[in-house]
């Protein structure tokens, strides 16, 4: 297909696109990587300006795909609701950017990836990574693509964390944040329950300290990692309202250990889905990233400080039910952000669907995130 | 746009380019009204998770939060103007309130409904019920506000906080009136204080 005047082809921009990003590549280990393999989609034209830049962060368990059919599941994008055609971030208006976050499976540099100085794969030998690692991967990238000064950078749960970071990390470089169902560190509740998630992919005979072939994964460990953290994704309210007590494909109790329950079915089901498309040693690597998140650490413990001096705009969005990442650290955010008299905007929004809220349709997060981001244009 | 009168009044005390928090700030109208018309640079806290989305859907930066809990985040003299609108009486503490917004900004606008207003003493004195009244419009059971003053509780209130009054405006049936006999006649009143 020839490349009209109008729209020049650009290998750098669309969907399903691959980078390999010459190195060395600092961590925040002290280690560094040879080389960057980084996995990403855009949506959109980059304005003449460059202006019109929005960097979309996913989440824990989340991809670059964040509006187009996953390749290998067959499912909408993962954040289609806020991001596609007549939605708050719309390809029409903004060129949109989503990668696979530094450590994850889905084509970025991870312990899955080969290591050059051995012709295999990392697997444990993969320097332990950041937040910031991946905020730092995510700026190579823009550098690659051409984007100096993001109109914004937006994310959810883990991507809210690096939404955060980037405002920290790179200052001149985010007009406007917006940080939904999110903290500025990981308290000791997630990092417990990250542990649990953790020990079950490495107490499973399969793991084989990390170098079990790819065909063969620690399947019954990540499920069941999968399966603690799916818990703490949705609300008692929510798991009451969905399942209660009923049984499954029974009338009565069956006296033994099958999934009886109808919620027990639920997460044996969402554990085995989640083998298909997701790595247990990225699993361990990202989790550990978000447990060593804490914003205020490097600031004697005064978040305000982090964002001292900050000319972005901050949108914070959370959820009633949310209590993995609970409104308070949210306003834990703000108040450091009012301290460091940032322009900050947020709200708590009812929802009987815990922290996977902000996956859900929500209208009103998306008219806050619409006003912010057209005021911020 | 035309603002209610007593928004118009608290907004002529606003000069332009100022920094501005507005403490329950409703649904943005007064907020969006300075910055479109007076350039300033706007900020504003409330109480409904409803407002907020409204006001932030209006490009303001607008927190969910509450004056009696939150003011003290903000560092000393954030703001050049910080605006109580027709809150005062709603506040736990108001008198630690006003404390707050003369520490956080130069300048406070503090507009609340006359409790000393002749309908409302009328409205005690012969009907023996507390008042429900244009501007007064919720029965005492269901209302928000629930440390009412008169004007002259007010400069009291003032008074006693070591603050000043810079300005005072007062309204009646919607229209501006004189200061005399301020503390009978008007429905709400606007001041401007300073520490």
């Amino acid at each position: 297909m020839l490349a009209t005047a109008s729209a020049p082809l650009d290998i750098r921009f669309g969907l399903d696109r691959r980078v390999a990003l010459p190195g060395p590549f600092a961590l925040v280990s002290g280690q560094r990587l040879a080389g960057l393999d980084i996995a990403y989609e855009t949506y959109g034209t980059l304005a003449a300006d460059g202006g019109n830049a929005i960097l979309v962060c996913h989440a824990l368990t989340g991809d670059q795909h964040v509006a187009s059919v996953h390749p290998r599941t067959g499912k909408p994008g993962w954040w289609a609701r806020l991001v596609g055609p007549g939605q708050p971030i719309d390809p029409a208006r903004h060129f949109v950017i989503c990668a696979n976050v530094l450590g994850g499976c889905g084509g970025s540099s991870g312990p899955g990836s080969i290591d050059p100085a051995t012709g295999a794969r990392y697997a444990m030998a993969f320097p332990v990574i950041t937040i910031r690692d991946m905020v730092n991967a995510q700026a190579a990238l823009l550098d690659h693509l051409g984007v100096g000064v993001l109109q914004a950078v937006v994310g959810g749960s883990m991507g809210g964390m690096q939404a955060l970071d980037w405002a920290v990390a790179h200052p001149a470089r985010v007009r406007s944040v917006v940080a939904i169902a999110t903290a500025a560190r990981h308290s000791a509740q997630n990092i417990a329950f990250h542990e649990v998630g953790r020990q079950a992919i490495m107490a499973d005979p399969m793991w084989l300290g990390g170098n079990y072939p790819e065909r063969q994964p620690p399947a019954a460990g990540l499920a069941v990692a999968r399966m603690a953290a799916h818990i703490t994704y949705l609300s008692e309210e929510g798991l009451t309202e969905k399942f209660g007590r009923r049984l499954q494909d029974r009338e009565a109790l069956g006296f033994g250990f099958d999934a009886e329950f109808q919620v027990e079915s639920y997460l044996r089901h969402q554990g085995l889905a989640f083998v298909e498309r997701f790595d247990a040693n990225s699993y361990l690597y990202i989790t550990r990233a978000m447990d060593y998140f804490d914003l205020a650490a490097p600031h004697d413990g005064v978040l305000a400080k982090a964002f001292a001096g900050t000319r972005s705009r901050f949108a914070l969005v959370s959820f009633t039910s949310d209590w993995l990442y609970p409104t308070a650290e949210s306003r834990r955010i703000v108040r450091a952000l009012n301290a460091a008299c940032a322009a900050v905007s947020f709200v708590e929004l009812e929802s009987p669907f815990g922290h996977d809220a902000f996956l859900l349709e929500a209208p009103e997060m998306n008219r806050v995130v619409d006003g912010f981001l057209r005021a911020g244009a | 746009m035309t603002l209610r009168p007593d928004l118009a009044a608290i907004a002529e005390a606003v000069p332009a380019g100022a920094r501005v928090l507005d403490i329950g700030c409703g649904d943005g109208a007064l907020l969006s009204y300075l910055r479109d018309t007076k350039n300033v640079d706007a900020r504003g806290i409330d109480v409904s998770a409803a407002n907020v989305a409204g006001a932030v859907a209006r490009g303001l930066s607008v927190v969910q939060g509450d004056a009696d809990a939150d003011l003290p985040d903000y560092p000393d003299q954030a703001f050049d103007m910080a605006i109580l609108s027709d809150t005062l009486q709603a506040m736990r503490r108001p008198g630690a309130v006003l404390d707050q917004l003369v520490r956080i900004a130069g300048r406070a606008v503090v507009s609340f409904p006359n409790f000393g207003h002749w309908r409302v003493r009328g409205s005690l004195l012969f009907g023996g019920h507390m008042p429900v009244t244009p501007s007064l419009p919720v029965s005492w059971h269901e209302t928000s506000n629930i440390h009412f003053c008169t004007v002259d509780d007010f400069r009291d209130l003032v008074a006693e906080r070591g603050l000043h009054v810079k300005s005072a405006a007062f309204l009646s049936g919607g229209t501006r009136r004189g200061a005399r006999l301020a503390n009978l006649l008007a429905e709400q009143a606007v001041f401007v204080l300073a520490r």
